[in-house]
């Protein structure tokens, strides 16, 4: 009897688990959104300093490795489209097949990997080496609600950092497109670059735009709530860290999908 | 001496770790202008019972009370009225790594008070100073020595002349020296600004040199609050084993001990 119930515990207790840490980020959203926008009639007020400071380090730091990556994606997409495409003398499509699948997927979906891995990352470990050395503990006795000092800065800044960024990490990959598919296709790359510009419709930049705020509640969730979790010092720290980045990567890469079957029906 | 309201009114406190209960209907109230340590070994329940003090931790049942207002149903506003009048020195001093000694002091000046900045940089620097730290107010917290660290963390507790200091472990890994010092401080502190001061510690030392009252927690009962020499002249015997440190005598109950170590559930 024990050799039957005993997995089945097992797997009520890690959904148990799994429904509670939702619950959490669940409340850690409508926490922070509350004291960014009422925060400062209960003596919480969101500090501007916090959430620029929060914004450089999310977006304008970043900067330059969105840039080299989603120019090599760019790259890579043209080299793809233009053999495949080519096999049967469809090379014209490749302009199109290049713009619309960077600013519906991969502008969105590399800029949020990528932000994952830097932010998401350091937020879960800031936030989770703040709470083994009970700085957490300090903040709010203090009087400074940690979710409002903590996640409500980080969670603005990526709200307008990440979307940015995709916008900019789109342009980067058609450019990088252009540079390689322009010669192979007989045309120069401003004529390239014009050609996307005119098949592009603000839908499909807003469709990648709109799954990066959805990136953007993602990584941030899951980067604070798994830092608050920690237990176990230095060791805990780690294991939140990874766990922080291998979550917000399923993540994000289910919630395209989805976004991607509903928005393209 | 007849008493005014306590300052810390806690009533049939019980805490629960999971299955384990830690602290059983605890009772304890300090009154305004008073030392107070509470002193028990390890896993006594003294670091539960200031976290729930500090309104870190919802009790399961029975009440805390900090100047009258009780923390578990008290509105943000409340809460924070009566943060503001707390401060708090942690066991590892609690720095925040990020930012200077100096800008950890101001924290609470900054973020509760309209002061203008130099203002509040002179303010923090007075508590630097108070705490034997002039002039270190541009270093890193990575850059101190741990007794610095609890000092500049005292200095940041103090700093907006709270009413009420809880200070946890003063003197957990410093050495003699600094210890002492840092109960002279304590002592000064009462003195010259009027606190009223909870002290949690396990050091028997300093525990009577700085204390009014104890209060002695074992394995989650209040097993006496008094005056030092009340203390002292205890006849329980829980309390002299700790005060003379003798080891416990663990009685082993064979039934239990045995499905311990074959027990799948432990």
């Amino acid at each position: 009897m024990e050799a039957l119930t005993r997995p089945l515990a097992k797997i009520g207790r890690s959904s148990v688990e799994a429904l509670s840490g939702i619950g959490y980020a669940a409340m850690l959203l409508i926490e922070s959104i509350y004291l960014a926008a009422f925060g400062w009639r209960i003596g919480q007020p969101l500090r501007l300093r916090a959430v620029v400071e929060q914004m450089r380090q999310v977006g304008v730091d970043a900067l330059a490795i969105v840039c080299l990556l989603a120019f090599t994606v760019g790259i890579m997409l043209g080299i793809q489209f233009v053999s495949a495409l080519g096999e049967f003398g469809a090379q014209s499509q490749v302009v199109i097949a290049v713009a619309k699948s960077v600013t519906r997927e991969f502008g969105a979906l590399i800029t949020a990997i990528l932000v994952a891995g830097r932010s998401g990352s350091a937020l879960a470990a800031r936030i989770g080496s703040m709470t083994v050395s009970q700085e957490v503990d300090a903040l709010a006795v203090i009087g400074i609600d940690p979710v409002r000092y903590l996640v409500a800065p980080a969670l603005i800044a990526m709200l307008i950092m990440l979307p940015l960024l995709t916008v900019f990490a789109d342009a980067v990959a058609i450019f990088g497109a252009a540079l390689y598919s322009a010669p192979a296709l007989d045309v120069t790359p401003t004529a390239y670059m014009l050609q996307t510009m005119s098949l592009l419709t603000p839908g499909d930049i807003g469709q990648g735009i709109a799954k990066s705020f959805v990136f953007a509640l993602l990584i941030t969730l899951i980067g604070v709530s798994t830092g608050f979790s920690v237990t176990g010092g230095a060791e805990g720290v780690g294991r939140a860290t990874t766990r922080s980045v291998v979550l917000s990567i399923c993540w994000i890469i289910v919630a395209d999908m989805i976004f991607s079957f509903f928005l393209n029906r | 001496m007849e008493t005014p309201a306590p300052l810390i009114e806690v009533e049939k406190l019980e805490a629960w770790y999971g299955k384990r209960r830690i602290l059983n209907a605890v009772d304890f109230s300090v009154q305004p202008g008073e030392i107070r340590v509470i002193m028990g070994g390890s896993g006594s329940g003294k670091s539960t019972l200031l976290r729930h003090m500090l309104g870190l931790n919802r009790p399961v049942s029975g009440t805390v009370k900090l100047f009258g207002t009780n923390l578990a149903n008290a509105n943000d506003r409340e809460k924070l009225d009566v943060r503001k009048r707390i401060g708090v020195s942690f066991q590892g001093g609690a720095l925040l790594t990020s930012m200077t000694v100096g800008d950890n002091v101001a924290l609470p000046l900054r973020e509760h008070t309209k002061l203008d900045e130099q203002t509040i940089r002179i303010m923090s620097r007075i508590k630097l100073e108070v705490v034997n730290l002039g002039g270190f107010q541009d270093l890193m917290p990575s850059q101190l020595s741990g007794g610095m660290i609890k000092r500049a963390a005292l200095a940041r507790a103090i700093v907006m002349d709270p009413r009420l200091l809880f200070f946890d472990e003063p003197s957990a890994g410093l050495d003699p020296v600094v210890s002492a010092e840092l109960d002279e401080l304590i002592l000064r502190l009462r003195d010259a600004l009027r606190m009223t001061i909870v002290v949690v510690t396990h050091e028997l030392e300093s525990a009577f040199k700085i204390a009014d009252t104890i209060t002695v927690l074992d394995q989650g009962d209040v097993l006496m609050t008094g005056t030092t020499a009340e203390v002292r002249a205890a006849d329980n015997e829980r309390i002299q084993d700790l005060l003379n440190r003798r080891p416990r005598e663990v009685q082993v109950d064979a039934d239990e001990y045995l499905r311990r170590l074959v027990g799948e559930d432990a």
